[in-house]
C-alpha cells in the first residue's frame, strides 16, 4: 500500500472507490447507485472546471472568510517551553468552523444539479448549522438530522440552524448521537434521492462524499501553506502538523497540500477522542486497534463486535463521537504517512484550560483534543520545531458543558 | 437437485398464483419466538426471508428497525441466526429460507466461512442490502459454487443499462424495489406503476423470478398478484410490535395475518 505523489489522494481510490485496495467503497443499496454516479460525474467534471473553482473561491473569500488566520500562540510556547506553538484558526470562518467549506461546495453542486432540497447530518451541530446557512445562502430548503442525545448537549448550534429556516430532525434510535443521524440521513435520501441533494459531513460514508468533503476542507493547507512560507520564507523543516480526527475532514483538509512532503520534515498527527478516563467506551478507532468493517457505506477501521454490530462510543466532544473514521485516515494510517494517537475527555477539558488562560483563544472540545497533545509533545520538542494546531471550532457551542465540567469562569 | 427457491416458485406457478415471501427478523422478540413464528408461517408462505438485525441499516424504515433493535438487545448473534435456520429445517426440509442483511455481518463472519455455514444449517439464498452490483461479483460467484442463490436488487432508479447486466450477471431469482423508500414505506406509487416497471424487467430475461417488495401490505397485495412473487416484511414486523405492546401472543397474530395475505393473492 503506497501513497502516489502528485496526485491528489481524494483522486487516488480505485474506480469502485477504495483506497490502498480495501478503504472505503459503495456499500450502499442499488436505490442510491444512480444519484451516486450521478453526483460522482458532476463532480469530477466540476472540480477540474475553472469557472466552478473561480465560483468557489468567490464565495470561500467574500463569504466564508478567507484566510483564516495563522497566529503564533506567544504566551503558551513560552509557558510549555519547547516548540513554537502555532494555530490556524479556522474557527475564522464564517459560522465558526471549518464545516462550512464542505457545506458551501456542497449546496453549489446542489444548485448545479438542479436539486431543490438539501439533507445533512450533523454531531457537533456543525455540519448542520454550516449546511443551513449555506443553503439559505443559495435558495435550497434544508433538512438536518441529529441524534437528540446531541441536541440535547449543542443547543447553541441548534437554535442557530433553526433561525437559519432548517427543520432539525431528532434522531431517537440507537446511541441518539452522529452515527444514528448519519443512517437516517442516509435512510431519508434513499427515500428521496429524486428530489433531494445529501451532503455528508464528513470525509465519510460512499466514495464520492469522502472525495467532495477533503476536496472542499483542502481549502484550509492551501491558505496554510501560503501562511508558512509569508512567515517563514519557505515551509519550516520541522513542521508538525496537529489536528483532532473524528470523521476526518478538518484534519484531511489541514494535511492535503502537504501530503507529498516527508514525514520527517512535516509530520502529520491525528487525535482522536479517547472518551471518559474512567470508561472503556471511546471513539478513537484508530488508537485503539479496531477492526476493518463496514459503516455508511465504505469500508473503514470501526468500533465494533465480534459480529459485526456498530459499538456505541463515548466523548465528550459531539464533533468527535463517531464509531468510524474515513477512509482517507485508514489510508494514512496504514501506510504510515500519519500518526494517531488519542485525548480523554479530561485531558481534552483540562488543554481547554491552558490554551485559554494563556491565549485569546477558544478553541471547542474537538480541538481541545489536539491542543492537548500538541502541548504535551512540544516540551520534548526544540524551539525551531514549528508546532501548528488546527483550532477547527469555537467553543460557544460548549458552553454547557465547559459551566458544567469546569465551573462557570471558563465560559 | 433444484434450489428448494426455484421449486417454491415453480409450485406457485402450477397453482396459478404468486408465491408469498414474508420477511421476519431473526431473534424477534427472542430466538425461540421467531423459531416459532417461522414454522407457524410456513404453512401459508412459499419462501421465507430471515432477517439479520444490524443496529445501523441504512435501508431499513422505522418497522424493521424496531424489530432489529429488539432482536439484538435480547442477545441475538451470528451464530443463533444460523442455529434457527437450522432448527427450522429439521422440520421444514424443503421451506426456503433466504436470509437478509447487511454486508458488514458477512464480511466479520467471513465470507467462505459464513456460507459453508450457510449450506450447514440450510440456507438457500441471500439478500445483501449494501453490497449492490458490480461490488457484489465476486461474492455471488462463491454463492453460486455453494449452490445458494444470491439475490439482485432492483431499484426505480436502476437505468436500463444497468438492469441489463445485473439480470444477466444474476442467479434465477431477483428482488424489485417498488418504488423509493426505505422498507415499510406508505405505497407513493401505483400498484399499476409498480406492475409496470416489473413488466420491463421482466422482459429482459423472462426465465428469471421477479419478486416485488417494500410497502407491500394486506391492502395492496392482491393488486401485485401478477407478479412471480411479491414480498412483506415491515407490516409483519408491526404485527408483532403491535402484539408485544397488547400482550398478545405475537405466534398467533402472525400466522393469522399471513394467512390472510395468502388469501388475498390466491
Amino acid at each position: 500500500m503506497k501513497i502516489k505523489k502528485k496526485i491528489p489522494l481524494i483522486d487516488q481510490a480505485s474506480k469502485l472507490g477504495f483506497w490502498g485496495g480495501k478503504f472505503g467503497g459503495n456499500y450502499v443499496p442499488e436505490t442510491l447507485k444512480k444519484p451516486i454516479e450521478d453526483l460522482e460525474i458532476l463532480f469530477n467534471k466540476l472540480k477540474n472546471d475553472k469557472r466552478f473553482i473561480a465560483e468557489r473561491d468567490k464565495y470561500f473569500k467574500n463569504w466564508v472568510g478567507t484566510p483564516t488566520r495563522f497566529i503564533k500562540l506567544e504566551n503558551l510556547t513560552n509557558h510549555v517551553g519547547g516548540a513554537q506553538i502555532w494555530s490556524k484558526v479556522v474557527s475564522d470562518a464564517n459560522g465558526g468552523a471549518h464545516k462550512i467549506y464542505n457545506a458551501t461546495v456542497h449546496c453549489l453542486l446542489a444548485k448545479r444539479s438542479g436539486k431543490k432540497f438539501i439533507i445533512g447530518d450533523t454531531g457537533a451541530g456543525y455540519a448542520g448549522k454550516m449546511l443551513s446557512m449555506a443553503a439559505k445562502k443559495f435558495g435550497l430548503k434544508c433538512k438536518i438530522f441529529m441524534g437528540a442525545k446531541d441536541i440535547a448537549r449543542q443547543q447553541p448550534n441548534v437554535k442557530a440552524m433553526k433561525k437559519n429556516g432548517a427543520e432539525v430532525i431528532p434522531v431517537y434510535s440507537g446511541s441518539q448521537t452522529l452515527v444514528d443521524a448519519v443512517s437516517e440521513c442516509m435512510r431519508f435520501w434513499v427515500a428521496n434521492c429524486d428530489t433531494t441533494a445529501m451532503c455528508v459531513g464528513s470525509t465519510v460514508g460512499p466514495a464520492v462524499f469522502v472525495r467532495i468533503c477533503g476536496w472542499s476542507t483542502s481549502q484550509i493547507s492551501r491558505e496554510l501553506k501560503v501562511q508558512l512560507i509569508d512567515e517563514f520564507g519557505s515551509i519550516p523543516k520541522k513542521l508538525k502538523l496537529y489536528n483532532c480526527v473524528g470523521g476526518g475532514s478538518s484534519s484531511f483538509g489541514f494535511w492535503n497540500e502537504f501530503m507529498d512532503y516527508d514525514k520527517k520534515k512535516c509530520e502529520f498527527i491525528g487525535v482522536e477522542a479517547g472518551g471518559p478516563a474512567k470508561s472503556k467506551k471511546h471513539a478513537a478507532p484508530l488508537t485503539y486497534g479496531s477492526k476493518i468493517g463496514i459503516l455508511h457505506g465504505a469500508a473503514q477501521y470501526v468500533n465494533q463486535d465480534p459480529d459485526g454490530q456498530i459499538e456505541e462510543t463515548e466523548s465528550i466532544s459531539a464533533g468527535l463521537d463517531y464509531p468510524g473514521i474515513s477512509p482517507l485516515h485508514c489510508f494514512l494510517k496504514d501506510t504510515k504517512r500519519a500518526r494517531y494517537t488519542a485525548a480523554s475527555d479530561e485531558e481534552a477539558l483540562s488543554a481547554y484550560k491552558i490554551v485559554t488562560k494563556f491565549e485569546k483563544l477558544r478553541p471547542s472540545l474537538e480541538p481541545s483534543h489536539a491542543f492537548s497533545v500538541a502541548i504535551k509533545e512540544a516540551k520534548k520538542l526544540s524551539k525551531d520545531t514549528i508546532v501548528v494546531v488546527n483550532s477547527c471550532g469555537d467553543a460557544y457551542k460548549d458552553r454547557e458543558i465547559l459551566k458544567k465540567r469546569l465551573g462557570k469562569k471558563y465560559v | 437437485m433444484s434450489n428448494p427457491i426455484s421449486l417454491a416458485f415453480k409450485k406457485a406457478k402450477q397453482e396459478n398464483r404468486a408465491a408469498l415471501l414474508t420477511y421476519t427478523v431473526a431473534g424477534d422478540s427472542s430466538k425461540k419466538q421467531s423459531l416459532d413464528i417461522l414454522n407457524s408461517i410456513s404453512k401459508s408462505a412459499d419462501i421465507l426471508e430471515l432477517g439479520v438485525p444490524h443496529n445501523t441499516p441504512v435501508a431499513d424504515g422505522s418497522q424493521i428497525q424496531t424489530s432489529s433493535y429488539r432482536a439484538i438487545k435480547n442477545g441475538i448473534r451470528m451464530n443463533d441466526i444460523f442455529k434457527i435456520v437450522k432448527d427450522f429445517k429439521k422440520s421444514n426440509k424443503n421451506k426456503p429460507i433466504i436470509l437478509m442483511g447487511y454486508f458488514n455481518m458477512i464480511f466479520q463472519y467471513g465470507e467462505n466461512k459464513f456460507l459453508n455455514k450457510c449450506n450447514s444449517s440450510g440456507v438457500n439464498g441471500l439478500i445483501v442490502v449494501d453490497l449492490p452490483w458490480p461490488e457484489n461479483k465476486d461474492f455471488a460467484k462463491k454463492c453460486k459454487k455453494k449452490s445458494i442463490y444470491f439475490i439482485q436488487l432492483l431499484s426505480p432508479t436502476t437505468t436500463k443499462k444497468r438492469l441489463k447486466k445485473i439480470i444477466k450477471d444474476s442467479h434465477p431469482m431477483n428482488y424489485f424495489i417498488s418504488m423509493l423508500s426505505t422498507t415499510g414505506g406508505k405505497l407513493k406509487v401505483s400498484p399499476n406503476d409498480i406492475l409496470k416497471n416489473y413488466t420491463k424487467i421482466k422482459k429482459i430475461d423472462p426465465k428469471k423470478e421477479i419478486v416485488i417488495g417494500f410497502g407491500i401490505t394486506e391492502k395492496t397485495i392482491g393488486k401485485l398478484k401478477s407478479a412471480d412473487g411479491v414480498v412483506v416484511g415491515s407490516a409483519i414486523c408491526k404485527e408483532i410490535s403491535k402484539s408485544l405492546e397488547h400482550r398478545q401472543n405475537p405466534v398467533t397474530n402472525v400466522s393469522k395475518l399471513v394467512k390472510k395475505l395468502k388469501s388475498k393473492i390466491l
